[in-house]
């Protein structure tokens, strides 16, 4: 079936009542063809799957194994099989070609995508349709790879594998959005587990369901302990469940004062309703486990301990307290935190919820499990304790940590500033002033009292008149008009604003659409070295005839502009053809080395 | 500051804080011939610079602080001396502003020189260039807590002498600082020589950074390119400088590299691999040694 058609035997009908056709069905990727026994028969079809809407099928179990599919213009072909798993065979194939089709279908130029890969796809690898279906997303989620996947891979630079096995991560991150999920409880309380009441008699019917036991044995543990106890050998199933649903019956009914007396005389049914001290265990083993420094008098408003079940009706009766039946009273907040731990643990079990039995044996023993981890929980008890009085310690008692280190000691710092200083001059071409340093003949006597001099000198003569002379004041404003209109077109004026906005869109976008596609060229090329297989040869030699056709094209690019921005555009184009030009070195040295080595030399040594 | 309805602040107050140069070994001796500007002069272009800012907008404030070589003080604050103008100007030569400005700075100049130890210094000596930001920062802090409604504050180095390398960290911290809180550093390189400092300081806070070719017309230059306020610099093309260059020098050769090894212990940069740093005595790679061997066979076809 991988191999990309199915051939089936089947009747072709026109409709559900009719007879039939007996014939042979072939399904290819895109077509599907009925060939009936009798040559003479006027049932042949050959039919394109792109015609093809969908497709519907008869319920396992129902009286005849149906295929319908069904035409985009009406109507539909309809197949009868003689088995059911025949029918499975061919209705999984549709459902394939038809979720390929139609997720490729909507965009024109995608279906050419898939009709071209599907041959190369064939050919170099064994796709399941899932995986390739998980790609056509991929292309057509992303505009800028499908460009890519245009230009390499459909004109035959790069093959599919070695397109995809670069994005291998995009690839598995889809992947694992598609992994099964489990499904967990549910999260509605087991309320559920409603009495009904016929009008007539004093019955009360409870259903339970595997489903449902399953439930009640996770979230009471009582319960489930007391059935491994008691089931079989002290009484049967039967009338465990009895005895559970009449206690359920006795906490509904809020008939704590029945129930205190029931239990009195029935030591099995008191199991049920006493709080469960497995669950009470299990807390104190949560609290343990709480982080030590956790403030909760932090919390201390968000307490309504004091109104129980914080006021709110339990099938539609306000609970309320008898401190004497306590000990038979489950609280509505009790049961909604266990409920929600027991969801939030998910479901352990994996198995078909079949026998009562074997569910509460699996989940002792999954229980067990947990218990081995508790243990190691008792080695977490003292590096907690350890945690709590580091957390509080009092800072004035502790002795002060010293950490042991070695002052850094820069032994000329003037050396170590100097040399970005020197640098930063040479940078600004004034090396000439730059280098040269300030003599200072002067004593700090003699400054100081020269420059008093100059201050007491100004004060006598005042402001000079006038502040500036008017020629020197028009250099200046030439000068620095001339300066700024020469830095006018400097690239890179500020971090924000690109060079590239500055271009026509198109422009724009054929720049980078050359980088990324140069990229890509370069990823490939540079990863194929050192070429050890005759395959990475004839993949280098590939991409090497791709990259030299890049060169036109930017030359064209280059020619294509503006005069304005072509100083720009070349400057941009330059790394690209830096980059080109490298691969071309390597190419040529590579190849070079190859022709004078001899064969002896291990690769890689020069 | 009070009595000024605050609804009068826009968008064009400025608050500039001038960082002047009072460094007497930059304006005497053989340094006056090489600026080609001296000292009464320089001060008179930009006191008369001063004034025009404060013409500008009546809002507008000017704080002067000296940057000595010991020392640094606040030397004139406009908003300080508003109650005082019934003063009558000195001879009537000098307006008030002018002498009241030149009087602080005798002072300061008196008491840089008392702090001073060395009494006939070696080399380059630099002002304390990072103390006067610090001072200028400070300041704009206190103006920017005052309240919601306030100028906006600007730096402007008015710098002559060399960079003091003992104070890189100290003037990139400051710098930083002034980054952080969105106060433009401008820079007018009086001196002989650029200012690798303020170029970065510049550069980092998005101020202007300029060295007048003349040095007489320093006026024009303040008044036509550090004059104009924050808000107008969105809509006039000042001077930017041809381009920063972050690359560093190594130390063993002060060659520019783009790449090299660096110590890890003080982040000292070299071209080549050495055993020891040269800077800070670090000893590397000593476990390391064979496989830097393999690493250096594998290099030496190349080079």
């Amino acid at each position: 079936m991988a191999a990309g058609q199915v051939v089936m035997r089947a009747k072709y009908k026109t409709s559900v009542k009719d007879p039939g056709i007996p014939g042979v069905l072939k399904m290819t990727w895109d077509k599907f063809i009925f060939t009936p026994n009798d040559p003479r028969s006027s049932g042949k079809l050959d039919v394109g799957f792109k015609s093809i809407k969908g497709h519907m099928f008869s319920k396992e179990g129902s009286k005849k194994a149906l295929l319908n599919l069904t035409q985009y213009q009406g109507g539909g072909y309809i197949f009868e099989f003689d088995k059911f798993p025949d029918r499975d065979v061919c209705r999984d194939f549709v459902g394939k070609v038809l979720g390929k089709l139609q997720s490729v279908v909507p965009s024109g130029q995608d279906a050419k995508v898939v009709s071209e890969r599907s041959p190369a796809t064939v050919q170099d690898e064994q796709l399941s349709p899932e995986e390739m279906e998980r790609r056509i997303k991929l292309l057509r989620d992303a505009s800028e790879l499908q460009k890519l996947h245009k230009e390499f891979v459909i004109t035959g630079i790069l093959t599919e594998a070695e397109f995809w096995a670069t994005r291998k991560k995009l690839l598995d991150v889809d992947g694992s959005k598609t992994s099964k999920q489990r499904v967990g409880f549910k999260s509605a309380m087991l309320a559920d587990v409603r009495p009904l009441t016929d009008g007539r008699t004093n019955k009360v019917t409870f259903s339970l369901t595997p489903e449902i036991i399953h439930q009640i044995f996770a979230e009471k543990p009582a319960v489930h302990q007391a059935y491994l106890n008691f089931v079989p050998s002290k009484m049967s199933e039967k009338d465990f469940w009895t005895k559970y649903c009449r206690a359920e019956y006795l906490h509904r009914t809020k008939n704590a004062v029945a129930a205190a007396a029931e239990a009195a005389e029935d030591e099995e049914l008191a199991v049920f309703l006493k709080d469960d001290d497995i669950l009470a265990q299990e807390a104190r083993q949560k609290i343990r486990r709480v982080d030590p420094t956790l403030d909760m008098e932090a919390d201390e408003g968000d307490d309504y301990m004091h109104l129980l079940d914080h006021g709110i009706l339990r099938d539609g009766i306000k609970e309320t307290t008898d401190l004497q039946y306590e000990l038979y009273k489950r609280t509505l907040s009790q049961d909604l935190n266990r409920h929600a731990a027991v969801v939030l643990e998910g479901r352990a079990l994996e198995m078909e919820l079949g026998d009562t039995r074997t569910v509460a044996e699996a989940l002792a023993r999954s229980k067990q499990a947990e218990l081995a981890t508790k243990i190691s929980d008792e080695n977490a008890y003292q590096e907690r304790l350890e945690r709590a009085s580091r957390m509080t310690e009092i800072e004035d008692l502790q002795a002060p940590r010293t950490l042991p280190f070695a002052p850094l000691c820069i032994k000329d710092p003037r050396e170590y500033f100097d040399s970005q200083q020197a640098n930063a001059l040479k940078a600004l071409g004034d090396a000439v002033a730059g280098t040269r340093p300030m003599n200072c003949t002067l004593s700090t006597e003699e400054a100081y009292g020269s420059f008093r001099e100059l201050i007491s000198e100004m004060r006598a003569a005042g402001l000079s008149d006038p502040v500036v002379k008017p020629e020197v004041s028009l250099k200046v404003l030439n000068g620095l008009t001339q300066h700024l209109s020469s830095t006018k077109y400097n690239l890179g004026k500020s971090a924000q604003e690109s060079v590239l906005d500055t271009l026509p869109k198109s422009t724009k976008e054929e720049l980078l659409h050359h980088w990324t596609s140069i990229q890509e060229l370069l990823k490939h090329f540079w990863s194929s070295y050192p070429i050890t297989t005759s395959y990475l040869y004839d993949k280098v030699s590939r991409i090497k005839d791709a990259m030299s056709h890049i060169y036109p094209k930017l030359q064209e690019i280059k020619e294509s502009v503006q005069s304005d921005f072509r100083h720009q555009v070349s400057l941009l184009v330059q790394p690209m053809l830096q980059a080109l030009d490298a691969a071309f070195a390597h190419y040529d040295a590579d190849l070079q080395k190859r022709s004078t080595r001899s064969g002896d030399r291990p690769n890689g040594f020069v | 500051m009070a009595s000024i309805p605050s609804k009068l602040y826009s968008d064009d107050v400025s608050l500039l804080m001038l960082l002047l140069d009072t460094n007497p070994f930059l304006w005497t001796g053989a340094n006056t011939t090489t600026t080609s500007l001296p000292f009464p002069g320089f001060l008179t272009h930009v006191l008369s610079f001063l004034n025009s800012i404060l013409l500008l907008n009546q809002l507008n404030q000017v704080v002067v602080i000296a940057t000595g070589v010991n020392s640094c003080d606040y030397i004139y604050d406009s908003s300080s001396s508003l109650q005082k103008t019934a003063d009558s100007s000195e001879n009537g030569r000098m307006p008030i502003l002018c002498s009241r400005l030149l009087s602080k700075l005798e002072e300061f100049v008196i008491e840089d020189e008392r702090l001073s130890k060395d009494d006939s210094p070696e080399g380059i000596v630099s002002s304390l260039l990072s103390g006067s930001l610090s001072l200028a920062l400070c300041y704009i802090q206190r103006v920017f807590r005052s309240g919601p409604l306030h100028p906006q504050p600007r730096i402007l180095c008015l710098q002559g002498s060399p960079d003091g390398p003992e104070q890189y960290v100290a003037i990139m911290n400051a710098i930083f600082s002034a980054q952080r809180s969105m106060v433009p550093i401008d820079s007018c390189v009086i001196g002989a020589q650029h200012s690798a400092f303020l170029q970065q300081a510049s550069y980092i806070t998005g101020g202007v950074y300029l060295k007048p070719q003349l040095p007489d017309g320093l006026f024009q230059y303040l008044s036509t390119v550090f004059a104009t306020d924050l808000l107008s610099r969105n809509f006039l093309r000042l001077p930017k400088p041809v381009g920063v260059d972050f690359r560093a020098s190594c130390f063993c050769h002060k060659k520019t590299i783009d790449m090299g090894y660096i110590c890890s212990v003080c982040l000292s940069i070299f071209c080549k691999h050495h055993k020891k740093c040269s800077t800070c005595g670090s000893v590397f790679g000593q476990a390391l040694g064979d496989t830097s061997s393999t690493d250096r066979k594998r290099k030496t076809p190349e080079t």
